[in-house]
């Protein structure tokens, strides 16, 4: 039974969730259990196409952040989570991969602004490079700060003041920062975990904004509680209920004629 | 008729109850105010000790605040009774004990503070452990172990060994004392570092080393810093270990296995020598100035390095 419902999520993935683009991201019956005996994800199977923004929704606690975490591994903080199943980042299983390159080729953006406060902006962005002792000369420096911050819109704003302290910034302009940290790594895959949840509207705005630009560059995926803003930004939408995944579909085609009853309950404010 | 006669029970019972309030209102507000009063003078009568203290120490200590006590050792018995008697200020200084308490300082900073801080480190990152439960009660039960009986055991551990006392065998019971400090200071400040700078770390591939070294100990480094130097403040004015380790000497001691004075030792002595007696105050003065120097560092720093 368990096999159909996943061949069918395939199926339609094949046929809708992205037909002209590759495959970037496979999870084949991935698991988190904080416990031995409770799984907080329950064998999610699903193909994650690049340039396309994929939204995780579902009501607190079901799971959404901790399968986002398993996908760059970072469960390894605490050794009591354990991951199961195979996720095939272009076609390698990240779970086997050196934890390093994960994180390097899956950029994260978390739920609060978090700019290592120690640092100024101009060293904000770099960070990926410096912690990883990779060296590179001024001129490098310079062309990926300016490129990045311009990448996420914040250049004009801060190009002034590269000196300062990230923490010296807004809570939005932080936010586009920590974004343009994880990307000037230069990703494949850039997931986001409920990264407005902090904001204001102006600069949730900003932000939704910033995703549907960087589309066309990155593949993105991002846990959100808030339907709406799935609506808005996604292509594809991934509901997820009591840690399984309910349904995976295109987001219009969730938004309008959802398969399943529980989808269409969470929808229309039933629970959640 | 009913009607009107239940509206007017209703007023009156509300201008009752308006009554009622009114003076509760009165009465809690009075009796804030008392409790405001007596927190106050309370608070200001903590304050009283520290500046009788300094007052006392300034009054009869100022007549001997001169260079010499920065640039010379102090003077013998002999010469402080000569000047006593034809009414000089005693002559000399405190050099000898001001040069000891750098040196056995310093030791002691590198013995205890990078033992101190990666220990700290361990238990914040480590808060579960049966380990650092241990460590965190044994940590917390050194702090309590009386100087004295740190200085008798440092005595056993390197002046006998030795055969001598020395300068090194003072700086491993100050070492002894500042440890406790330092690691409860240092597992605090890096506990109030959020936990999503070390995620933001491990999601940019950095590996753990990395992350603690680059991002939590700079994170953390005002408190670090701070805790330090608070314990370099309470070790300062440390007697009772030295006398038993140190011991004292009359000059001017850079060699660590030799015999060092210190300036508490030095107060210690003036107090044993009524030729001396003056200058006890000076030296406690100084000893005074110094620690509340360095606590005043100390706040500063942790205020402009707070954790934002």
């Amino acid at each position: 039974m368990e096999n159909t419902i996943n061949t069918q999520v395939r199926a339609d993935s094949e046929s809708q969730l992205s037909p002209n683009s590759e495959l970037l991201l496979q999870l084949k019956d991935v698991s988190v259990s904080y416990s031995p005996d409770k799984k907080a994800v329950q064998d999610v199977s699903a193909d994650i196409f690049s340039h396309t923004v994929t939204a995780i929704m579902g009501p607190s606690g079901c799971g959404k952040s901790t399968l986002l975490r398993a996908i760059n591994r970072m469960h390894e903080l605490y050794p009591n989570i354990k991951t199961e199943g195979e996720i095939l980042l272009k076609g390698e299983n990240v779970l086997d991969m050196n934890p390093m390159k994960v994180r390097r080729m899956a950029g994260m953006v978390f739920q609060r602004p978090n700019p290592f406060p120690t640092m100024s902006i101009y060293d904000n962005v770099l960070a990926g490079y410096s912690l990883n002792n990779i060296k590179l000369n001024k001129q490098e420096k310079d062309e990926i700060v300016e490129t990045t911050l311009r990448g996420v819109a914040l250049w004009d704003e801060v190009k002034d003041s590269m000196t300062k302290k990230g923490s010296f910034l807004s809570g939005g302009q932080q936010q586009r920062l920590c974004i343009a940290r994880a990307l000037a790594l230069k990703p494949e895959l850039l997931l986001m975990d409920e990264p407005t949840s902090a904001l204001d509207p102006i600069s949730t705005n900003r932000i939704e904004e910033l995703i549907l630009d960087l589309k066309r560059q990155y593949t993105i995926v991002i846990v959100t509680h808030n339907m709406s803003q799935a609506a808005r930004i996604s292509d594809n939408s991934m509901f997820m209920y009591l840690g399984e995944l309910v349904e995976y579909d295109s987001t219009k085609k969730m938004f309008t004629k959802p398969k399943e009853k529980r989808t269409e309950d969470y929808l229309t404010g039933a629970f959640g | 008729m009913c009607d009107s006669i239940f509206r007017h029970i209703g007023i009156l019972r509300h201008r009752h109850i308006k009554k009622l309030m009114s003076s509760t209102i009165q009465y809690r507000r009075a009796k804030d105010r008392i409790f405001l009063g007596v927190v106050c003078v309370l608070s200001s009568l903590t304050m009283i000790p520290l500046f009788l203290i300094l007052w006392e120490l300034l009054k009869k200590g100022y007549k001997q605040i001169n260079l010499s006590l920065f640039t010379e050792v102090a003077p013998s018995s002999m010469d402080a009774m000569l000047a006593r008697i034809s009414n000089e200020p005693i002559p000399g200084g405190i050099l000898n004990g001001l040069s000891g308490t750098v040196l056995m300082l310093c030791m002691a900073i590198v013995m205890s503070i990078p033992v101190g801080i990666l220990s700290g480190i361990y238990l914040a990152e480590h808060k579960d452990s049966k380990f650092s439960g241990a460590v965190r009660s044994l940590t917390d039960l050194l702090q309590g172990v009386p100087s004295i009986v740190v200085g008798v055991v440092v005595y056993a551990w390197v002046v006998r060994p030795m055969h001598s006392y020395s300068a090194f065998a003072g700086s491993v019971s100050l070492a002894i004392m500042m440890l406790p400090m330092i690691i409860r200071s240092t597992e605090e400040s890096m506990k109030m570092v959020p936990g999503t700078l070390k995620e933001a770390g491990l999601a940019l591939g950095a590996s753990y080393s990395t992350i603690i070294l680059r991002i939590l100990v700079p994170a953390a480094f005002g408190g670090l810093f701070t805790g330090s130097l608070l314990a370099i403040c309470r070790v300062m004015g440390e007697t009772a270990p030295l006398l038993l380790t140190a011991l004292g000497a009359s000059s001017v001691n850079l060699n660590v296995t030799e015999p060092t004075s210190a300036i508490p030792l030095l107060i210690w002595e003036f107090y044993n020598d009524p030729n001396l007696a003056n200058l006890i105050w000076t030296t406690s003065l100084l000893l005074l100035v110094f620690v509340l120097v360095i606590n005043i560092i100390a706040k500063n720093i942790a205020k402009k390095w707070k954790i934002q």
